[in-house]
């Protein structure tokens, strides 16, 4: 009742062919879209924006790169955090290289860079399978990792190793480095992202999402059917690093404003893993979903003996945080296995015929 | 440069094989504990399909909980060989109602997903071992209680080609012990009645089912098995180092031991074992000065990644079979 596509007809190809064909769907992203760019800047605490809103994106935009190579493409990576720690240093060089062109410019071009190293690692794909596919991509994590502390040419010869992100502007707006505020740095977050967004959802809704999905569901009839699989599986690799590197770039110059190598070590790469599974593979919806549950769910557990008054260690509530995620993970997977992104679906199948039950 | 690379590491071999002959023998012996990290994977795999990340935590978790009875033990003034089998055989308890207990709350539920499912359900496992293991442990090394199982500690040299070779003890124990369980796992996988049950489940699940073997008590045992090796792998690494949480990042050195070996194949998982743990010492010693040091955190993985563009299935895995 609520959610009915009945009446809405379609009179051209390209309506039928659009990516949100139902007048429901379109209402809802432009009340979610009115949400993010009004009301949370205007009513949200500096907290809510700088801690919450700001990581929870740019870790939705670096589920949403591993989602295409894991989700869509069926390449299991445990490599991410490298490829965006890629993203990262190569926008940290380019800035401080070229320090007159405009760092947003070096922020979507470092996905480049991203891209074509996750390429050279993605090429053992056409060989090696499954877990051992996995196995191989932590060949480069931990190469990468390596790099980024030993190579001192990519730090500059920064005797603290760590990159810092100086101040620069967008529009005469400063956008990093300290004279920043929350807000300009969500607002430009928040841009590149829901941007980065449409494009994806459009490359997976169309000829190269499906041939993914192809290759996914089963290599060898993908070839059989005419899929060169080595092209796809590269593109597939390439788009997703080029969103891991954006991801990674976002996430030193406007979140974190200074990192070491060890904020890109496996850890990270696990947490972009869990968030495409709990949110659901081959689900862009799915990739912020789970970015929210992983992201907000320890910050709420680490708040709640607080805001209760319970007198708890800070250590305990580490660990209990670390033990209540832990059980969380196994009951989201036992009670529903395809990820929040199928329990929206079922949601919107309940919505479209209550109030009756089928 | 060419020269650094291809020759000088060998005249380096050749000028002094005693150093050599120390490098390979602590490859040997990082391999064995690495064999049998990935000993356990592979149990549990053959038997479940499932990957099982928290072989890791696993071993830490085992030998924490050792470690703390014994330290319960002897706060009440009960210390000595005696409280600390007792402690070890507490600790296997332990382990086997973790074995129950994955298997009623994790694997029965999920049964029929597919591994990737099964394989981020292991890494809920591995959060909840670390928070639990965290709060009732506390977060701070501790030292293994390796004498009072009598381990032996200090060290042995042996002069041989113009040099001192220095063994460690508990190394040339670690080695025996592992030897020992493998033969064991061996015989009771070839010999007995449910050896020969574990075989079947891992030949095939629904074969296993049609002629009466129960999955359930059969994931209990290959978990629990998993544990003892986990707990053995905990007590040999926790007398060479302390044990810690820190620990937990070696399960992720065993990985590339597994795809060298394949999932599927105990030998596997020993050479493999075998040839990551020499080939990273020897890399690190005579190649690493040439990159800067510190190549041993990446240079198994690449060793196992040129293995797999050969063998894809790994040295001794099954061979993989794709139909349509």
């Amino acid at each position: 009742m609520f959610y009915r596509e009945t009446g809405q007809f379609k009179q051209s190809y390209a309506a039928d062919s659009a990516v949100f064909p139902i007048l429901q769907d379109r209402y809802g992203l432009a009340i979610i879209l009115a949400i993010a760019f009004v009301a949370i800047p205007m009513f949200g605490s500096e907290f809510l924006l700088a801690s919450v809103m700001i990581p929870f994106l740019i870790l939705s935009l670096g589920a949403i790169g591993l989602n295409v190579l894991v989700g869509y493409t069926g390449l299991l990576s445990l490599g991410t955090a490298g490829f965006m720690g890629v993203g990262a240093y190569a926008t940290y060089k380019l800035s401080t290289t070229f320090p007159q062109v405009n760092i947003l410019v070096w922020i979507l071009c470092s996905g480049f860079f991203s891209a074509g190293i996750g390429v050279l690692f993605g090429l053992p794909s056409l060989r090696i399978k499954g877990f051992y596919l996995a196995v191989a991509t932590l060949a480069a994590q931990f190469f990468l990792q390596w790099c980024f502390v030993r190579v001192a040419w990519l730090y500059n010869y920064n005797p603290s190793g760590a990159i810092e992100v100086a101040g620069r502007t967008l529009f005469g707006i400063p956008i990093t480095g300290p004279l920043a505020t929350p807000v300009n740095r969500y607002y430009v977050v928040l841009g590149v992202v829901v941007v980065m967004t449409l494009i994806a959802s459009n490359i997976v809704h169309g000829r190269i999402g499906r041939t993914w999905m192809a290759v996914r569901d089963m290599d060898i009839a993908a070839q059989l059917m005419g899929i060169r699989l080595l092209p796809a599986k590269l593109l597939a690799f390439a788009v997703s690093s080029f969103y891991c590197g954006v991801a990674g770039a976002l996430m030193v110059f406007l979140w974190l404003s200074a990192a070491e190598p060890s904020a890109f070590d496996i850890k990270l790469s696990f947490l972009l893993l869990f968030m495409v599974i709990i949110g659901g593979l081959g689900s862009l919806i799915g990739s912020f979903m789970g970015a929210a549950l992983i992201h907000i769910l320890p910050i709420v557990i680490r708040a709640l003996p607080e805001s209760l008054g319970l007198p708890v260690a800070a250590a305990t509530v580490e660990h209990l945080t670390y033990l209540i995620v832990g059980g969380l993970i196994i009951f989201f997977l036992i009670v529903e296995p395809h990820g929040l992104a199928r329990l929206w679906q079922i949601t919107k199948q309940k919505l479209r015929v209550w109030p009756f039950p089928y | 440069m060419l020269y650094n690379i291809f020759i000088d590491p060998f005249v380096q071999m050749v000028q002094m094989p005693d150093l050599l002959v120390q490098t390979l023998w602590e490859g040997l012996v990082s391999g064995v504990l690495y064999a049998l990290i990935a000993l356990g994977f592979v149990l549990i795999f053959k038997a479940s399909g499932v990957f099982n990340f928290a072989q890791g935590i696993m071993v830490v978790f085992s030998a924490l909980t050792l470690v703390g009875f014994y330290a319960k033990f002897s706060s009440w003034g009960f210390s000595g060989h005696a409280a600390a089998f007792l402690a070890l055989l507490l600790a296997a308890g332990v382990m086997l109602v973790l074995a129950m207990l994955v298997e009623r709350v994790v694997l029965r539920p999920l049964v029929n997903q597919p591994d990737i499912i099964l394989f981020m359900a292991t890494f809920g496992i591995t959060y909840v071992l670390i928070g639990f293991g965290e709060i009732v442990f506390g977060g701070d090394p501790k030292q293994m209680i390796a004498s009072e199982l009598f381990l032996p500690g200090g060290s042995v040299d042996i002069e041989m080609l113009g040099g001192l070779v220095s063994l460690q003890k508990i190394d040339i124990a670690a080695a025996v012990i592992a030897s020992l369980m493998i033969v064991g796992l061996a015989l009771f996988f070839q010999k007995t009645r449910i050896g020969r049950a574990l075989r079947a489940v891992a030949d095939s699940h629904k074969a296993a089912l049609s002629v009466g073997i129960s999955l359930n008590q059969i994931w209990v045992i290959v978990w629990f098995a998993a544990g003892l090796v986990a707990l053995v792998t905990g007590i040999m690494w926790g007398a060479r180092s302390d044990v810690s949480f820190a620990l937990e990042i070696v399960a992720l050195k065993a990985l590339p031991v597994l795809v060298l070996g394949g999932f599927t194949s105990v030998p596997g998982a020993i050479v493999g074992g075998l040839i990551i743990g020499v080939g990273e010492k020897l890399g690190e010693f005579y190649w690493g000065p040439l990159l800067g040091g510190g190549i041993e955190s990446w240079l198994a993985y690449a060793i196992a990644l040129v293995f797999l563009l050969y063998r894809p299935q790994g040295l001794f895995g099954d061979k993989i079979i794709e139909r349509i």
